[in-house]
C-alpha cells in the first residue's frame, strides 16, 4: 500500500469506527435505559451485527434508501439518523422522529431516505421494492437496500419480491443479517437450505460473507450496489453475523437459556467493533489514545441525547389525533 | 355529457389522470389486457414503464405501491377482486394504512387501491366479498364506492390526486350500467354525499348497487303514498354525517341498505351514529338491511338468500313508517 492509499484506507476505517461506536454506545445505553424501566415498550437490540448495517451504508449515497426492521437502530444510524431524535422517540417524547407515534419499532426520516424502522418481520421488503420501482420508473440511480433478518427469509414476500424485482430489473439490494436465531428458535432448524442459495432460483448473485467483517460487507454490497446502479438487478448478500443479547430486552422472564453459552462466547469472541478496534491500533497505526477519545465523544454524544430526550415535553393527549391523512394542497 | 359504462367511466378518469401527471403508473395482474377493463388502452398510450403486468404476488405489488408512493410516484393498483385485499391485509393494513401515522405525519402515501368488488353472479365466497366495513375500521385508508359512472369519474379523479392511500371500490354489479358523463376532467371530493331523491317520511342510505335498487323501491312506495329520501354516501372514509344527519332529522326515520355483512358493517356504524346524534329526532329505532353472517355462496339461489333484495328494503322502509322499533332486516 502507498502513503496515500494507507492514509485513505485509515480515514475510511475510522469513519467506519466512529458509525459502529456510535451504534454501540447507543444500543449500550438504551440497554441500560430498558433495565431501569425508563422505556416504553419493546426494545431488539443490535450489539454484535453493527458491521452489517455500517458496511452496507457506508457504500450508500444521498438519495438512496434502506427500509429496516425491528432490530433497526443500527441501520438508522448508520444510514445518517440523527440520534438525538431517535433516543426522543425511544421515550416517546414530541422531538421525537415520529412525535412519540412511532416508537423503537417504527422510526422514520424519509428526508434521509431512512423508509422506515418495521415491527413486522419482512414488512419492509415490499416497500424497498417499490421504491426502486419508483427509481426505476422516473430514471434516477438510486439503490435501495432492504435490510431483513434470517426469520424474514422465511416469509413469503421474500420470494416474492425477489422474483418481481428481478423480472423488473429493480436496483434493489436484499440484505439478510443472518443472526442465526428467529426469535428463540435456532434459524437453521426452521430454515431450507442455505438463505444466499435463494436467489439463484430467481437468477440472480445471491452471496454468503461474514457479517461480522465491516469491510467483507462493505465489498459485498458495493458489488451488488453498483450493478443495481448499472440498471442490472437485484440482488440477495446473506451476511452471517450474531446477535449478543436477547431477541428483546426482558426476554429472560420467559425465554430460559435458548443458546448454548460457549456459542455465544465464541461470537462475542469475534465482536466486529473490538475486530476493527484492533485492526486500527495494530494494522494502521491508530494511537490508541485517539480511538479512546472518538469513543468517549460518541458516548457523550449519546448521554447528552438522553438528557435532552428526558428533559422534552410528551407530546399532548390530544396529538393522538394528528397525522393520519395529509391535507391537500391545491 | 355523453353515455358510457361505468368501467369506462372508471378508464377514462383514469387515462386523464396519466395524461396530466406522468407519476400516475399503473400496476396489477393482466392489466395490458385489462380484465375488468379500468386499464384497457393505457398500456399502449403510456408504454410499459408506467403500466405494468405484475405476477401474482399480491402482497408484494400492494406493498411496492407504498414504497413507490413514498419515493415518488402515485400507484395506481388493480387487485382485480377486492377478495384479494385479505391476500395482502399485511400491507394494507399494516403498512399503507400506517406509515404516515406511525412517522408523526412525515411522508404523503398517494396511492390508489382498485378492485371490483361483491357477488357478480356465483363468483362465490373467494370472490365476491365486499371487504369495505374492514377497511373503514382499519384507520389510515379513504374509502370510495360510487353507485354512478358520473361519481365514478369524479370521485377516481379526486382519489388519484389525494395525497393519501384511497381505496376505490367498483361494485361488479354495477360494471355494465351506463349513465351520462362529461368527457373534460372533473372531482368529486372525497367525503360528499349526495341526496339521489329527495322525500319526507324516512331516509335510506344505500351504497354501491343498492342506491339504484333503493331507487326503485323509494318509486313504487311513493306511488302507495310513503315518501322515500335516498342518499348515497359515495365515500366511506371520509363520511359525511352532515348530509345525513340533516335528513333524518328531516325524516325522523333511517334505513341502512349495506352489501356486507351485519356485523359491523357500514350499516351498523351508519345506525350508531345516527342513533347516537340524531335520538331527539328519530320516531322509529334505525334499521339496517344488509348480508346475513356468512361468506357468499355459490348457488344462485343461496346468493340471491343471503344478499340484499330490492324486497328487503322495501320492507324495511314500511317497517321504518310503520314504527316498528328494533327490527333488523337481513335478505
Amino acid at each position: 500500500m502507498s502513503m496515500t492509499q494507507t492514509a485513505q484506507s485509515t480515514e475510511l476505517a475510522l469513519e467506519l469506527y466512529e458509525r459502529m461506536i456510535r451504534i454501540r454506545a447507543f444500543e449500550q445505553k438504551v440497554q441500560q435505559l430498558f433495565k431501569l424501566g425508563k422505556l416504553p415498550g419493546f426494545v431488539h437490540l443490535y450489539i454484535g451485527e453493527e458491521a452489517v448495517a455500517v458496511g452496507a451504508c457506508s457504500v450508500l449515497r444521498d438519495g438512496d434508501r434502506i427500509t429496516s426492521t425491528h432490530r433497526g437502530h443500527g441501520h438508522l444510524i448508520a444510514k445518517g439518523a440523527d440520534v438525538e431524535r431517535m433516543m426522543a422517540e425511544l421515550f416517546g417524547r414530541r422531538s421525537g422522529y415520529c412525535k412519540g407515534k412511532g416508537g423503537s419499532m417504527h422510526i422514520f426520516d424519509f428526508g434521509l431516505g431512512i423508509l422506515g424502522a418495521n415491527g413486522i418481520v419482512g414488512g419492509g421488503i415490499p416497500i424497498a421494492t417499490g421504491a426502486a420501482l419508483a427509481d426505476r420508473v422516473l430514471g434516477r440511480d438510486n439503490v435501495t437496500i432492504a435490510f431483513f433478518g434470517d426469520g424474514a427469509a422465511n416469509q413469503g414476500v421474500l420470494h416474492e419480491a425477489l422474483n418481481l424485482s428481478a423480472v423488473w430489473s429493480l436496483p434493489v439490494v436484499y440484505l439478510c443479517e443472518n443472526n442465526q436465531y428467529t426469535e428463540w428458535m435456532r434459524t437453521e432448524d426452521i430454515t431450507a437450505g442455505r438463505i444466499a442459495d435463494r436467489a439463484h432460483a430467481f437468477g440472480i448473485p445471491g452471496v454468503q460473507v461474514d457479517g461480522n467483517d465491516v469491510f467483507a460487507v462493505r465489498e459485498a454490497v458495493s458489488a451488488a450496489v453498483e450493478r443495481a446502479r448499472r440498471g442490472e438487478g437485484p440482488s440477495l448478500i446473506e451476511a452471517l453475523t450474531y446477535r449478543h443479547l436477547a431477541h428483546n430486552e426482558g426476554e429472560e422472564v420467559f425465554s430460559g437459556v435458548y443458546r448454548p453459552p460457549d456459542e455465544v462466547d465464541s461470537w462475542k469472541a469475534r465482536d466486529p467493533v473490538v475486530a476493527l478496534r484492533r485492526r486500527l491500533e495494530d494494522v494502521l497505526d491508530v494511537p490508541a489514545a485517539e480511538l479512546d477519545a472518538l469513543e468517549q465523544r460518541q458516548r457523550d454524544h449519546i448521554e447528552s441525547a438522553v438528557e435532552t430526550a428526558e428533559a422534552s415535553a410528551f407530546p399532548a393527549p390530544e396529538e393522538a389525533l394528528d397525522d393520519l391523512f395529509a391535507d391537500r394542497i391545491g | 355529457m355523453r353515455e358510457t359504462y361505468f368501467v369506462n367511466a372508471i378508464a377514462e378518469a383514469l387515462d386523464q389522470a396519466m395524461a396530466e401527471d406522468e407519476r400516475v403508473i399503473v400496476l396489477g395482474e393482466d392489466v395490458d389486457r385489462s380484465t375488468i377493463g379500468a386499464t384497457k388502452g393505457l398500456i399502449e398510450k403510456y408504454g410499459a414503464n408506467r403500466v405494468r403486468n405484475t405476477p401474482i404476488s399480491e402482497a408484494t405489488f400492494v406493498g411496492a405501491a407504498v414504497g413507490a408512493a413514498a419515493s415518488g410516484l402515485k400507484p395506481f393498483v388493480d387487485l382485480m377482486f377486492s377478495s384479494f385485499f385479505y391476500v395482502a391485509l399485511d400491507q394494507v393494513g399494516n403498512q399503507a394504512a400506517r406509515l404516515r401515522y406511525m412517522s408523526g405525519g412525515q411522508v404523503e402515501l398517494p396511492l390508489v387501491y382498485f378492485a371490483g368488488t361483491g357477488p357478480s353472479g356465483s363468483a362465490a365466497a373467494q370472490h365476491s366479498e365486499n371487504p369495505h366495513p374492514i377497511l373503514m375500521h382499519l384507520s389510515g385508508l379513504k374509502v370510495a364506492f360510487p353507485s354512478t359512472p358520473a361519481d365514478a369519474k369524479g370521485l377516481l379523479l379526486a382519489s388519484i390526486r389525494d395525497p393519501n392511500p384511497v381505496v376505490f371500490l367498483l361494485d361488479l354489479m354495477l360494471a355494465g350500467e351506463k349513465g351520462l358523463i362529461s368527457e373534460e376532467p372533473y372531482e368529486i371530493p372525497l367525503g360528499s354525499a349526495t341526496v339521489c331523491r329527495e322525500g319526507i317520511d324516512v331516509t335510506v342510505v344505500a351504497l354501491g348497487s343498492l342506491v339504484q335498487k333503493s331507487l326503485a323501491v323509494a318509486e313504487e312506495l311513493e306511488a302507495e303514498g310513503v315518501s322515500v329520501e335516498v342518499i348515497d354516501p359515495r365515500t366511506l372514509v371520509p363520511f359525511d354525517w352532515e348530509t345525513v344527519l340533516t335528513s333524518v332529522r328531516k325524516t325522523g326515520r333511517i334505513v341502512v341498505a349495506d352489501p356486507a355483512r351485519r356485523t359491523c358493517g357500514a350499516a351498523a356504524e351508519i345506525a350508531a351514529v345516527t342513533a347516537e346524534r340524531c335520538w331527539d329526532d328519530l320516531r322509529a329505532a334505525p334499521k339496517r338491511v344488509t348480508w346475513d353472517d356468512v361468506p357468499v355462496p355459490f348457488s344462485p339461489v343461496l346468493e340471491e338468500a343471503m344478499t340484499v333484495s330490492p324486497e328487503d328494503i322495501r320492507r324495511a322502509v314500511l317497517a321504518a313508517v310503520g314504527g316498528e322499533r328494533g327490527a333488523t332486516v337481513s335478505a
